[in-house]
């Protein structure tokens, strides 16, 4: 089974505040608009070396996101900086009128998402953020999930004319996926070869697969993990292609079950290749404050939830 | 420049229009269409400098954004007028497969709209936006908006009225639609704006009043004023006050006409006070 190295952990975020940096050396047409989170998103290189292309907008998310809607008239590409709970739920019709239905150029850019907030409490750790996105139409939703990755992203997104939610996180967690890789908005990335179950995750939940990969295989239990860093459009050909020979699926992701990752692939798989699927998401519920780990292993979004999950559907099979 | 004269026929013709497309759907805001006709026809036939070979980005032009999107109808009319798409395009307003829908949207591409609007207060932070890649790309053109009254009881606007000041958005300027009257009532009855001036004026913008909305020369000056005061580093509001339904003597003086369309025989009486001078659609 092929394994990964963590190079060091740190955390998405500051992968999306170099992506942004290496952005705004390349692309001038490249806007940042934060509302006063500026540290917390690692917006900090921008802001300094770019200081007459990154807009403070206090704490008013609905105006940032208008505003980045209008900087797009004028060909500016703008990046938006919040978490992720103040970059969705509370400006959702602002995306949806000035920038979804208007068809506007604007990136999204959301941190803090899912539990591994950790101590600020569930006011903050939002869980609804996928499916409020892309329930939007022409929105790509993308959650990667390491620093690399993000990074890469980052650098990607701001070559794809049309709007962008991109979602990382707070903590600092293992950076595994290669530091010159090439970030295709759609295209999964196979991680492992199996023959046993599908294990399809997103975000942080994607190096707790491969972990729970590394204990079925010691247990005899051959899995296949794909990297979902693209929710919307969904890499469904990817997933029917493992399917195929699986026979079976467990989806993770750092999000409710419903309207998340699981829900999509259900989908394509209900329309092409029903298989038994199990889902490692939250189960319609709020989180709390905690310790990100704490909050992983309560709410069973680890590697551990990963393994049961698979024993459970490769029994159904 | 046009004469008093030729525009007066222009908003004239411009009420038929409004009173012809929401009749023949029975569904739209003729109100306060009817009581921006003057503003709209004087702001783009006289006032702003466009190509009516629409693009986007509109870069070296001067731009328009209708917060209050409902009043669509006005909006239409005077695009239409001034050659960014068909006359006879009216006829579609509201009807399946049209590009003028209810309320205005870039979603079916239609020449003159830059951003969808309807849902309210959204208009002035995308104004605010565009008037910011304007100053990025040394573009001395100026970004128009017009909001409704009470839309100003969406609390968005507010913080695009501080932004706007804090960071001297000087190529700006707003008017608001100041008819004193909203879906239930009054502004008074439904939320009191107070005073607007001095809101306006304590979050620092520069306030011209326009006390005669619906006069064409006073309109004129008012938006040459506010035009010569572009670049002095604040932001700028005109607030308008206009009369909801005007030029049609029963939809004048009250806002039940915000959303309802004239049946047969009131088309018929408010078409006679609007004589035909540019030509049906």
């Amino acid at each position: 089974m092929k394994t990964y190295t963590n190079s060091g952990n740190i955390d998405t975020r500051s992968g999306f505040g170099a992506g942004l940096e290496v952005l705004g050396q390349q692309n001038e047409n490249v806007v940042a608009l934060c509302a006063d989170l500026t540290g917390s998103l690692k917006m900090d290189a921008f802001k300094a070396n770019h200081p007459e292309r990154f807009f403070q907008v206090g704490i008013a998310e609905a105006n940032m996101i208008g505003i980045a809607a209008g900087l797009t008239i004028g060909g500016k590409i703008p990046f938006t900086g919040t978490f992720a709970n103040f970059s969705t739920g509370r400006v959702y019709d602002q995306i949806r009128q000035s920038v979804a239905y208007s068809g506007k150029n604007v990136k999204i850019c959301a941190s803090h998402a899912g539990l591994t907030l950790g101590e600020d409490g569930a006011t903050h750790q939002i869980l609804e953020d996928i499916g409020l996105m892309k329930m939007l139409p022409g929105m790509t939703v993308i959650n990667t999930c390491d620093y690399n990755q993000t990074k890469a992203a980052t650098i990607a997104i701001a070559e794809h004319d049309g709007p962008v939610y991109l979602r990382f996180g707070r903590p600092k967690v293992a950076n595994f996926t290669p530091d010159d890789q090439n970030f295709e908005i759609g295209k999964a990335v196979q991680l492992t070869e199996g023959k046993d179950v599908s294990i399809i995750a997103t975000g942080h939940l994607v190096w707790e697969a491969l972990e729970a990969a590394k204990a079925l295989n010691e247990a005899g239990i051959s899995a296949e993990v794909i990297n979902i860093h693209t929710i919307k459009p969904l890499d469904e050909d990817a997933i029917l292609k493992s399917v195929a020979k699986t026979k079976c699926v467990v989806t993770a992701e750092e999000h409710n079950f419903l309207g998340g990752l699981g829900e999509s692939v259900a989908r394509t798989l209900t329309q092409n290749h029903p298989v038994p699927q199990e889902f490692v998401a939250t189960e319609d519920t709020f989180g709390e404050s905690g310790t990100p780990a704490q909050l992983m292993e309560k709410y069973g979004l680890n590697a551990a939830a990963i393994i049961e999950k698979a024993k459970a559907v490769i029994a159904r099979k | 420049m046009s004469t008093t004269q030729q525009l007066q026929d222009f908003v004239t013709q411009v009420r038929r229009d409004i009173l012809r497309q929401v009749h023949q759907v029975n569904s739209g805001h003729p109100g306060g269409s009817l009581g921006c006709a003057e503003f709209f026809s004087v702001l783009y036939q006289e006032i702003m400098n466009y190509s009516k070979d629409f693009d986007m980005d509109g870069k070296n032009e001067d731009l328009f954004f209708l917060s209050n999107g409902h009043i669509s109808p006005v909006f239409y009319s005077v695009l239409a007028r001034s050659g960014f798409f068909p006359v006879e395009e009216l006829q579609t307003f509201r009807k399946i497969d049209s590009r003028l829908q209810g309320h205005p949207t870039t979603h079916e591409g239609l020449p003159g709209v830059r951003i969808a609007s309807g849902s309210l207060g959204q208009g002035l932070s995308v104004a605010i936006g565009a008037a910011t890649a304007k100053k990025l790309n040394n573009d001395h053109s100026i970004v128009y908006t017009l909001h409704g009254d009470g839309e100003l009881q969406e609390g968005q606007n507010w913080e695009a009225i501080m932004y706007a000041a804090a960071n001297h958005v000087d190529n700006l300027i707003a008017t608001v639609d100041y008819n004193k009257k909203q879906i239930d009532g009054s502004t008074d009855d439904v939320l009191a704006l107070g005073d607007l001036k001095a809101k306006f004026e304590a979050f620092g913008w520069s306030v011209l009043e326009l006390k005669e909305g619906n006069d064409i020369e006073a309109i004129q000056a008012t938006l040459s004023l506010a035009k010569s005061q572009t670049g002095n580093l604040k932001p700028i509001v005109i607030l308008m006050e206009t009369e909801m339904g005007h030029g049609v003597d029963f939809m004048m003086g009250t806002h039940a006409w915000h959303g309802k369309a004239p049946n047969d025989v009131q088309l018929e009486s408010a078409l006679s006070q609007n004589p035909e001078t540019l030509g049906d659609y």
